[in-house]
């Protein structure tokens, strides 16, 4: 299998790899995945409270170069947006940016859910709970496999 | 030393400068048809490909009459396999195989339950290994033949081929063994182990791709297959075909090789994958080998590393060639059948390396590796939030 020189770039220097503090109040975390599967992301967000501006972004990926790509593009892409925009990354952006082939589309589905749900854990934890679930529907609620509990 | 380093023998392996040399005359001025009776190119072709039959048989201690030969060993499991479930139909339509087997045995068995045929697939334990007494009770009055390889192409797993063979010779029962893996690696006797059919392949042992044998017994029993492929009665009308005889002479050469170096090689390759595992093993935690160590090819190599998904793996270390049963390498998007059948999870199936080691590996190339992949498993583990939750505890560590 070939990748494209994108997602080599990205598994060979992935940006933001690592953890924020998952107990700060600014910071929402989505785990996504199921190792049975092959592939989980975790990805956090650093928000500020005032601006609603996502500050920092990391990640670690347990999975396939595409997957490892697909999660550290999205780190980069989401530092600097508002929540609202970040909210509007979509998995075939990451499929068209990176050249993912149709068997890896699933990659970028995956990062498209970590997104979500790491800004519906920092909405809950902002007593927003209310407006993820009426928005977005978060990954970490029902997908197959996208619970934390399966880890 | 050179870049990339080949470390995939059970997928395939080079051919020996010297089984080349055999070959090439055979594509020019020996250009013969073996089946041509009346001048010399085909006497020519003939003789050569009676001497490397003779070869052949000689690795498998069996005569050269009892070798066919095939375009490799898909087509071998699938003429020993169908030819003589057809064959014996009258006598039973019962055959008894292991869930480990390559694909050429697993769909070859599909294909006969199309037909009627009952096919039971034995488990195996968490070695790899078929359990004798589980054969022995699967084996009914209606049961024709037994099918079971005899070492594993992803596990390098050796089966008890003897046993079984003694086991199928006492109940009457025709034995066919895929021993790809195992000719030309470890001893193999079709009449110490009482085996009826092996299938053998040139390219596995240092020889050509597109050509391979069956091992078809002629004496107590005297086996009898129903073709697969009919035509002009080439190979005693078990396999109809114009003879590739460059091929045949290379498969030949390359026996005579395995057979003459066989005891010296195998130790060798054995000390250098021990070598690799106390490599990965002084640098990892948490990496498993899948299958029996005791029982096992000397170039075979089965490790799970934890935390860390093959492909990703295979990724980091680009400048090897080694295979996964990651699930991401493979064309059905499932990881390997092999694993799971071991009762490897999941998890740790998307996480194994198989590394073979051959001829032409030296001691150097295994150091090489070896730190390549500590250094690309520890990079890769940093970035696994599965590494991260087992550290933290959050997750029983495997």
């Amino acid at each position: 299998m070939s990748y494209s020189d994108k997602v080599l770039e990205h598994y060979n220097n992935p940006r933001n790899v690592g953890s924020l503090p998952k107990e700060d109040a600014t910071v929402g975390t989505g785990l996504v995945g199921a190792p049975e599967c092959g592939d989980v992301m975790k990805l956090q967000v650093k928000v500020d409270p005032e601006t609603g501006v996502i500050a920092d972004a990391k990640f670690k990926t347990f999975g396939c170069g595409s997957a490892i790509a697909s999660s550290s593009l999205a780190t980069e892409w989401l530092k600097g947006k508002t929540l609202d925009q970040a909210l509007e990354i979509k998995n075939v952006d990451i499929v068209n940016e990176l050249s993912l082939p149709p068997v890896k589309i699933h990659c970028s589905v995956l990062a498209e859910d970590a997104i979500k749900a790491a800004i519906a854990d920092y909405k809950r934890k902002r007593g927003e709970a209310e407006q993820a679930a009426g928005g977005e529907a978060p990954a970490a609620a029902g997908e197959p496999g996208a619970s934390a509990g399966a880890l | 030393m050179n870049l990339p380093i080949y470390m995939d023998c059970h997928a395939t392996t080079p051919v020996d400068p010297r089984v080349l040399e055999a070959m090439l005359p055979y594509f020019s001025e020996r250009f013969g048809n073996a089946a041509s009776r009346n001048h010399s190119f085909g006497w020519q072709a003939e003789e050569a490909v009676e001497a490397a039959r003779k070869q052949i048989a000689g690795l498998v201690g069996a005569t050269a009459r009892e070798i066919v030969v095939t375009s490799g060993a898909t087509e071998s499991d699938n003429l020993a396999i169908k030819g003589a479930a057809r064959m014996y139909r009258e006598k039973g339509d019962h055959i008894v195989t292991v869930v480990t087997e390559h694909k050429a045995v697993l769909d070859t068995c599909k294909h006969l339950q199309k037909e009627g045929f009952q096919v039971t697939y034995l488990p195996v334990g968490r070695d790899g290994l078929v359990d004798l007494d589980r054969l022995r009770d699967a084996i009914t009055p209606r049961t024709t033949l037994i099918s079971v390889m005899a070492a594993n192409n992803e596990i390098g797993v050796v089966q008890p081929i003897a046993e079984i063979g003694r086991i199928a010779r006492e109940r009457g029962v025709l034995f066919h063994t895929d021993a790809v893996q195992a000719a030309g690696k470890v001893p193999f006797d079709v009449n110490a182990m009482n085996v009826d059919m092996a299938s053998l392949s040139a390219h596995k042992m240092y020889g050509p791709k597109g050509v391979g044998a069956l091992y078809v017994r002629r004496r107590n029993p005297r086996v009898l297959l129903e073709p697969i492929i009919d035509g002009g009665g080439h190979e005693r009308g078990m396999r109809s075909g114009t003879l590739n005889v460059p091929g045949i002479v290379g498969m030949g050469k390359a026996a005579a090789i395995a057979a003459a170096e066989m005891s010296a090689e195998s130790e060798r390759v054995r000390s250098l994958r021990d070598r690799l595992l106390a490599g990965l093993r002084a640098g990892l935690d948490e990496i498993y080998v899948n299958g029996s160590m005791e029982h096992r090819l000397p170039g075979n190599l089965n490790v799970s590393f934890a935390y860390v998904e093959g492909e990703s793996l295979l990724m980091g270390i680009s400048d090897v060639a080694v295979s996964s049963g990651s699930a991401c390498t493979s064309a059905t998007l499932e990881p390997s059948y092999v694993l799971k059948a071991l009762g490897v999870g999941d998890e740790l199936a998307h996480s194994s390396i198989r590394f073979g080691l051959g001829r032409f590996n030296t001691e150097e190339e295994v150091d090489y590796v070896a730190g390549k992949m500590v250094q690309v498993v520890g990079r890769l583990r940093e970035m696994s939030p599965l590494y991260e939750l087992a550290r933290e505890g959050a997750r029983p560590r495997r």
